[in-house]
Protein backbone atom coordinates (compact mmCIF):
# COMPACT_ATOMS: atom_id res chain seq x y z
CA UNK A 1 0.00 0.00 0.00
CA UNK A 2 2.83 2.68 0.71
CA UNK A 3 4.69 1.49 -2.14
CA UNK A 4 1.66 1.81 -4.49
CA UNK A 5 0.93 5.30 -2.95
CA UNK A 6 4.42 6.44 -3.60
CA UNK A 7 4.22 4.66 -6.99
CA UNK A 8 0.73 6.53 -7.73
CA UNK A 9 1.30 9.74 -6.29
CA UNK A 10 4.68 10.07 -8.31
CA UNK A 11 3.07 8.47 -11.40
CA UNK A 12 0.54 11.20 -11.66
CA UNK A 13 2.17 14.13 -11.09
CA UNK A 14 4.65 12.89 -13.90
CA UNK A 15 2.28 12.21 -16.05
CA UNK A 16 0.15 15.64 -15.73
CA UNK A 17 2.34 18.69 -15.02
CA UNK A 18 3.45 20.68 -18.22
CA UNK A 19 6.33 22.76 -17.16
CA UNK A 20 9.46 20.95 -15.95
CA UNK A 21 10.58 20.58 -12.40
CA UNK A 22 10.18 24.09 -11.81
CA UNK A 23 6.10 23.18 -11.59
CA UNK A 24 6.56 18.85 -10.55
CA UNK A 25 8.77 19.88 -7.15
CA UNK A 26 5.96 22.50 -5.61
CA UNK A 27 3.16 19.96 -6.40
CA UNK A 28 5.55 17.28 -4.75
CA UNK A 29 6.44 19.22 -1.98
CA UNK A 30 2.33 20.05 -1.55
CA UNK A 31 1.37 16.02 -1.83
CA UNK A 32 3.87 14.85 0.50
CA UNK A 33 4.28 17.31 3.10
CA UNK A 34 0.87 19.00 3.05
CA UNK A 35 -1.65 16.05 2.26
CA UNK A 36 -0.11 13.48 3.13
CA UNK A 37 2.25 14.91 5.82
CA UNK A 38 4.93 12.08 5.40
CA UNK A 39 7.67 14.62 5.71
CA UNK A 40 7.79 18.01 7.68
CA UNK A 41 8.42 21.07 6.06
CA UNK A 42 11.72 21.89 6.69
CA UNK A 43 13.35 18.08 5.52
CA UNK A 44 11.21 19.16 2.38
CA UNK A 45 13.38 22.28 1.56
CA UNK A 46 16.47 20.22 3.03
CA UNK A 47 16.01 17.83 -0.04
CA UNK A 48 14.90 20.10 -2.91
CA UNK A 49 18.18 22.04 -2.08
CA UNK A 50 20.06 18.38 -2.63
CA UNK A 51 18.22 17.88 -6.10
CA UNK A 52 18.92 21.23 -7.30
CA UNK A 53 22.44 20.49 -6.38
CA UNK A 54 22.80 17.12 -8.02
CA UNK A 55 23.46 16.73 -11.81
CA UNK A 56 20.03 15.45 -13.65
CA UNK A 57 16.53 16.68 -13.93
CA UNK A 58 15.52 18.20 -10.84
CA UNK A 59 11.87 16.57 -10.78
CA UNK A 60 13.44 13.20 -10.76
CA UNK A 61 16.17 14.04 -8.20
CA UNK A 62 13.25 15.26 -5.81
CA UNK A 63 11.04 12.01 -6.14
CA UNK A 64 14.63 9.76 -5.79
CA UNK A 65 15.06 11.96 -2.48
CA UNK A 66 11.20 11.43 -1.23
CA UNK A 67 11.40 7.94 -1.84
CA UNK A 68 14.82 7.52 -0.33
CA UNK A 69 13.15 9.45 2.69
CA UNK A 70 9.92 7.56 3.10
CA UNK A 71 11.00 3.76 2.56
CA UNK A 72 14.85 3.61 1.99
CA UNK A 73 16.54 2.34 -1.82
CA UNK A 74 13.21 0.44 -2.30
CA UNK A 75 11.59 3.29 -2.04
CA UNK A 76 13.74 5.48 -4.08
CA UNK A 77 13.64 3.00 -6.94
CA UNK A 78 9.65 2.81 -6.86
CA UNK A 79 9.38 7.14 -6.78
CA UNK A 80 12.08 7.22 -9.73
CA UNK A 81 9.79 4.57 -11.64
CA UNK A 82 6.60 6.52 -11.33
CA UNK A 83 8.69 9.90 -12.77
CA UNK A 84 10.24 8.12 -15.50
CA UNK A 85 7.66 5.95 -16.62
CA UNK A 86 5.13 8.90 -18.17
CA UNK A 87 7.38 10.65 -20.12
CA UNK A 88 8.93 7.00 -21.19
CA UNK A 89 5.36 6.39 -22.39
CA UNK A 90 4.52 9.71 -24.23
CA UNK A 91 7.49 10.11 -26.03
CA UNK A 92 8.07 6.56 -27.30
CA UNK A 93 4.19 7.43 -28.55
CA UNK A 94 5.21 10.88 -30.19
CA UNK A 95 8.07 9.43 -31.78
CA UNK A 96 5.64 6.73 -34.00
CA UNK A 97 3.52 9.85 -34.74
CA UNK A 98 6.09 12.23 -35.77
CA UNK A 99 7.42 10.20 -38.57
CA UNK A 100 3.99 10.47 -39.82
CA UNK A 101 3.21 14.09 -39.19
CA UNK A 102 6.76 15.48 -39.89
CA UNK A 103 6.42 16.10 -43.55
CA UNK A 104 2.95 17.40 -43.71
CA UNK A 105 3.70 20.92 -44.90
CA UNK A 106 1.06 22.34 -42.09
CA UNK A 107 2.84 20.45 -39.37
CA UNK A 108 5.89 22.25 -40.29
CA UNK A 109 4.88 25.33 -40.56
CA UNK A 110 3.44 24.65 -36.85
CA UNK A 111 6.69 23.09 -35.65
CA UNK A 112 8.18 25.97 -37.40
CA UNK A 113 6.28 28.67 -35.55
CA UNK A 114 6.86 26.63 -32.00
CA UNK A 115 10.22 26.62 -32.90
CA UNK A 116 10.44 30.27 -32.74
CA UNK A 117 8.21 30.20 -29.26
CA UNK A 118 10.90 27.97 -28.12
CA UNK A 119 13.97 29.95 -28.83
CA UNK A 120 11.76 33.11 -27.24
CA UNK A 121 11.37 31.35 -23.90
CA UNK A 122 14.63 29.58 -23.53
CA UNK A 123 16.12 33.27 -24.30
CA UNK A 124 13.65 34.85 -21.70
CA UNK A 125 14.86 32.01 -19.11
CA UNK A 126 18.68 33.24 -19.72
CA UNK A 127 18.32 36.79 -20.13
CA UNK A 128 16.66 36.75 -16.60
CA UNK A 129 19.43 33.77 -15.08
CA UNK A 130 22.43 35.73 -16.55
CA UNK A 131 20.63 39.18 -14.49
CA UNK A 132 20.71 37.30 -11.22
CA UNK A 133 24.55 36.49 -11.92
CA UNK A 134 25.32 40.00 -13.04
CA UNK A 135 23.28 41.79 -9.96
CA UNK A 136 25.11 40.37 -7.89
CA UNK A 137 28.40 42.33 -8.91
CA UNK A 138 30.70 40.00 -8.47
CA UNK A 139 33.60 40.24 -11.19
CA UNK A 140 34.39 36.18 -10.72
CA UNK A 141 31.65 35.04 -12.10
CA UNK A 142 30.56 37.24 -14.65
CA UNK A 143 33.32 36.30 -16.06
CA UNK A 144 33.36 33.14 -16.40
CA UNK A 145 29.70 33.21 -17.71
CA UNK A 146 30.95 35.41 -20.72
CA UNK A 147 34.24 32.76 -21.43
CA UNK A 148 32.33 29.77 -21.35
CA UNK A 149 29.81 31.42 -23.84
CA UNK A 150 32.75 32.81 -26.32
CA UNK A 151 34.45 29.17 -25.82
CA UNK A 152 31.07 27.51 -26.52
CA UNK A 153 30.58 29.39 -29.62
CA UNK A 154 33.25 30.11 -31.52
CA UNK A 155 35.65 27.11 -30.93
CA UNK A 156 34.74 23.98 -30.89
CA UNK A 157 35.54 22.84 -27.14
CA UNK A 158 33.72 19.95 -25.63
CA UNK A 159 30.97 21.00 -22.68
CA UNK A 160 32.58 18.32 -20.57
CA UNK A 161 35.57 20.17 -20.18
CA UNK A 162 34.08 23.83 -20.16
CA UNK A 163 31.61 22.15 -17.21
CA UNK A 164 34.67 20.34 -15.03
CA UNK A 165 36.61 23.68 -15.21
CA UNK A 166 34.05 26.02 -13.64
CA UNK A 167 33.18 23.04 -11.19
CA UNK A 168 37.08 23.17 -10.24
CA UNK A 169 37.57 27.07 -9.73
CA UNK A 170 34.23 26.78 -8.02
CA UNK A 171 35.62 24.81 -5.59
CA UNK A 172 39.12 26.17 -5.14
CA UNK A 173 37.38 29.94 -4.48
CA UNK A 174 35.20 28.18 -1.87
CA UNK A 175 38.14 26.36 -0.46
CA UNK A 176 40.48 29.29 -0.45
CA UNK A 177 37.92 31.39 1.18
CA UNK A 178 37.10 29.02 4.23
CA UNK A 179 40.76 29.10 4.38
CA UNK A 180 41.50 32.53 4.62
CA UNK A 181 37.90 32.74 7.06
CA UNK A 182 40.21 30.66 9.32
CA UNK A 183 43.34 32.38 8.96
CA UNK A 184 41.78 35.75 9.97
CA UNK A 185 39.88 33.98 12.93
CA UNK A 186 43.04 32.58 14.33
CA UNK A 187 44.71 35.97 13.98
CA UNK A 188 41.85 37.44 15.64
CA UNK A 189 41.51 35.24 18.70
CA UNK A 190 45.81 35.16 19.08
CA UNK A 191 46.70 36.74 22.21
CA UNK B 1 24.75 0.84 -30.52
CA UNK B 2 22.85 -0.08 -27.57
CA UNK B 3 25.81 0.82 -25.31
CA UNK B 4 26.73 3.78 -27.59
CA UNK B 5 23.16 5.20 -26.77
CA UNK B 6 23.53 4.61 -22.97
CA UNK B 7 26.84 5.96 -22.46
CA UNK B 8 25.17 9.00 -24.64
CA UNK B 9 22.85 9.35 -21.84
CA UNK B 10 24.68 8.40 -18.81
CA UNK B 11 27.11 11.39 -19.80
CA UNK B 12 24.02 13.55 -20.12
CA UNK B 13 22.59 12.71 -17.13
CA UNK B 14 26.08 13.30 -15.00
CA UNK B 15 26.84 16.80 -16.69
CA UNK B 16 23.70 18.43 -16.52
CA UNK B 17 23.19 20.41 -13.22
CA UNK B 18 20.60 23.07 -12.84
CA UNK B 19 17.73 20.94 -14.21
CA UNK B 20 15.43 21.82 -17.39
CA UNK B 21 17.48 23.17 -19.81
CA UNK B 22 21.10 22.64 -18.51
CA UNK B 23 20.52 19.40 -20.23
CA UNK B 24 19.99 20.96 -23.92
CA UNK B 25 23.45 22.02 -24.61
CA UNK B 26 24.59 18.22 -23.88
CA UNK B 27 21.86 16.55 -25.95
CA UNK B 28 22.64 18.35 -28.80
CA UNK B 29 26.75 17.93 -28.75
CA UNK B 30 26.08 14.02 -27.60
CA UNK B 31 23.33 13.43 -30.19
CA UNK B 32 23.65 16.00 -32.75
CA UNK B 33 27.28 16.76 -32.96
CA UNK B 34 29.20 13.67 -32.05
CA UNK B 35 26.87 10.96 -32.88
CA UNK B 36 24.96 12.52 -35.58
CA UNK B 37 21.61 10.39 -34.32
CA UNK B 38 19.56 13.64 -34.99
CA UNK B 39 19.75 16.65 -37.03
CA UNK B 40 19.81 19.68 -35.02
CA UNK B 41 15.94 19.96 -36.92
CA UNK B 42 15.04 17.13 -35.10
CA UNK B 43 16.63 18.14 -32.14
CA UNK B 44 14.68 21.16 -32.58
CA UNK B 45 11.32 19.60 -32.61
CA UNK B 46 12.49 17.31 -29.42
CA UNK B 47 12.43 20.16 -27.64
CA UNK B 48 9.47 21.53 -28.64
CA UNK B 49 7.36 18.67 -28.18
CA UNK B 50 9.13 17.87 -24.77
CA UNK B 51 8.14 22.15 -23.41
CA UNK B 52 4.62 20.76 -24.56
CA UNK B 53 4.49 17.47 -23.08
CA UNK B 54 4.84 16.90 -19.34
CA UNK B 55 8.17 15.51 -18.09
CA UNK B 56 11.77 16.81 -18.09
CA UNK B 57 13.45 17.67 -21.28
CA UNK B 58 16.23 15.61 -20.36
CA UNK B 59 14.02 12.32 -20.30
CA UNK B 60 11.83 13.60 -23.54
CA UNK B 61 14.70 13.40 -25.53
CA UNK B 62 15.83 10.05 -24.26
CA UNK B 63 12.75 8.63 -24.82
CA UNK B 64 12.44 9.76 -28.42
CA UNK B 65 15.92 9.84 -29.56
CA UNK B 66 15.91 6.06 -28.12
CA UNK B 67 12.81 5.16 -29.46
CA UNK B 68 13.97 6.94 -33.01
CA UNK B 69 17.11 4.51 -33.25
CA UNK B 70 16.09 1.34 -32.11
CA UNK B 71 12.39 1.35 -30.86
CA UNK B 72 11.15 1.01 -27.02
CA UNK B 73 13.84 -1.04 -26.06
CA UNK B 74 16.20 2.49 -26.91
CA UNK B 75 13.36 4.29 -25.00
CA UNK B 76 14.25 2.40 -21.78
CA UNK B 77 17.74 1.62 -22.48
CA UNK B 78 18.25 5.73 -23.17
CA UNK B 79 16.03 6.48 -19.94
CA UNK B 80 17.77 4.47 -17.88
CA UNK B 81 21.46 5.86 -18.89
CA UNK B 82 19.53 9.26 -18.50
CA UNK B 83 18.54 8.73 -14.35
CA UNK B 84 21.29 6.19 -13.26
CA UNK B 85 23.84 8.50 -12.86
CA UNK B 86 21.00 11.20 -10.57
CA UNK B 87 19.98 7.81 -9.07
CA UNK B 88 23.68 7.55 -7.94
CA UNK B 89 25.06 10.70 -6.99
CA UNK B 90 21.48 11.71 -5.29
CA UNK B 91 21.70 8.53 -2.94
CA UNK B 92 24.93 9.90 -1.99
CA UNK B 93 24.56 13.14 -1.14
CA UNK B 94 21.47 12.72 1.13
CA UNK B 95 23.31 10.12 3.04
CA UNK B 96 26.30 12.33 3.29
CA UNK B 97 23.70 15.26 3.94
CA UNK B 98 21.86 13.32 7.05
CA UNK B 99 25.19 12.01 8.36
CA UNK B 100 27.16 15.80 8.23
CA UNK B 101 24.41 18.50 7.28
CA UNK B 102 26.81 20.36 5.72
CA UNK B 103 27.26 20.98 1.34
CA UNK B 104 30.03 23.30 1.43
CA UNK B 105 32.02 21.84 -1.30
CA UNK B 106 28.85 21.19 -3.15
CA UNK B 107 27.89 25.24 -3.15
CA UNK B 108 30.84 25.99 -4.21
CA UNK B 109 31.27 23.53 -6.99
CA UNK B 110 27.69 25.25 -8.11
CA UNK B 111 29.38 28.45 -7.49
CA UNK B 112 31.44 27.93 -10.15
CA UNK B 113 28.43 26.17 -12.25
CA UNK B 114 26.01 28.59 -12.44
CA UNK B 115 28.14 30.94 -14.92
CA UNK B 116 28.76 28.30 -17.23
CA UNK B 117 25.53 26.88 -17.42
CA UNK B 118 23.72 29.96 -18.48
CA UNK B 119 26.20 30.13 -21.01
CA UNK B 120 25.96 27.10 -22.07
CA UNK B 121 22.01 27.15 -22.34
CA UNK B 122 22.60 30.48 -24.43
CA UNK B 123 24.18 28.93 -26.57
CA UNK B 124 22.29 26.38 -27.26
CA UNK B 125 19.10 29.04 -27.17
CA UNK B 126 20.48 30.55 -30.13
CA UNK B 127 21.55 27.37 -32.18
CA UNK B 128 17.79 26.68 -32.38
CA UNK B 129 17.10 30.61 -32.97
CA UNK B 130 19.60 30.40 -35.95
CA UNK B 131 17.51 28.02 -37.30
CA UNK B 132 14.63 29.26 -37.85
CA UNK B 133 15.87 32.73 -38.21
CA UNK B 134 18.33 31.76 -41.22
CA UNK B 135 17.58 28.03 -41.54
CA UNK B 136 21.13 27.02 -40.35
CA UNK B 137 23.10 26.99 -36.58
CA UNK B 138 25.42 29.77 -37.22
CA UNK B 139 25.07 33.66 -38.31
CA UNK B 140 24.37 33.73 -42.42
CA UNK B 141 26.86 34.07 -44.55
CA UNK B 142 24.72 36.10 -46.75
CA UNK B 143 21.42 38.40 -46.13
CA UNK B 144 19.50 36.64 -48.64
CA UNK B 145 19.48 33.51 -46.05
CA UNK B 146 17.65 35.72 -43.19
CA UNK B 147 13.91 34.73 -43.21
CA UNK B 148 13.11 38.80 -41.85
CA UNK B 149 9.47 37.63 -41.09
CA UNK B 150 10.70 35.32 -38.50
CA UNK B 151 13.34 38.17 -36.80
CA UNK B 152 10.71 40.48 -36.29
CA UNK B 153 8.18 37.73 -34.58
CA UNK B 154 11.11 36.72 -32.67
CA UNK B 155 11.71 40.60 -31.45
CA UNK B 156 8.02 41.03 -31.05
CA UNK B 157 7.81 37.32 -28.87
CA UNK B 158 10.64 38.34 -26.87
CA UNK B 159 9.44 42.09 -25.75
CA UNK B 160 6.06 40.01 -25.13
CA UNK B 161 7.27 37.88 -22.80
CA UNK B 162 9.66 39.91 -20.97
CA UNK B 163 6.71 42.35 -20.29
CA UNK B 164 3.74 40.22 -19.61
CA UNK B 165 5.50 36.90 -18.68
CA UNK B 166 2.77 34.39 -20.12
CA UNK B 167 2.88 30.89 -19.89
CA UNK B 168 5.62 29.45 -21.69
CA UNK B 169 3.39 26.84 -23.44
CA UNK B 170 1.03 29.69 -24.82
CA UNK B 171 4.00 31.47 -26.01
CA UNK B 172 4.89 28.18 -28.10
CA UNK B 173 1.58 27.09 -28.90
CA UNK B 174 1.12 30.98 -29.95
CA UNK B 175 3.75 31.41 -32.06
CA UNK B 176 3.01 27.87 -33.85
CA UNK B 177 -0.26 28.87 -34.41
CA UNK B 178 0.38 32.39 -35.74
CA UNK B 179 2.91 30.94 -38.47
CA UNK B 180 0.01 28.30 -40.04
CA UNK B 181 -2.16 31.18 -40.43
CA UNK B 182 0.55 32.72 -42.12
CA UNK B 183 1.28 29.85 -44.10
CA UNK B 184 -2.33 29.08 -44.74
CA UNK B 185 -3.25 32.89 -46.00
CA UNK B 186 -0.21 31.97 -48.57
CA UNK B 187 2.25 34.47 -47.14
CA UNK B 188 5.63 33.69 -47.99
CA UNK B 189 7.67 33.16 -44.82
Amino acid sequence: MLFWTLFSRTFLLSAFTVGGGYVIVPLMRKTFVEKLAWIEESEMLDLIAIAQSSPGPIAVNTSILIGYKIAGVPGALITLFGTILPPLIILTLFSYVYHIIRDNKIMRALFYGMSIGVAVVILDAVTSMATTIVSKRKILPVFMMIGAFILAITLNIHIVVIILSCAAIGILVTLLASWRERKNQNAGTAP
Amino acid sequence: MYFQLFWSFVQIGLLSFGGGYAALPLIQQQIVTIRGWLTLQEFTDVVTISQMTPGPIALNAASFVGSQLLGIPGAIIATIGNVLPSLVIVLILAWFYFRYRSLKLIQGMLYGLRPAVVALIASAGLSILFLALFNRPTLPESLHEVSWFAVVFFCLGFVFMRRKKPNPIMIILGSGLVVVVVYLLGIPI
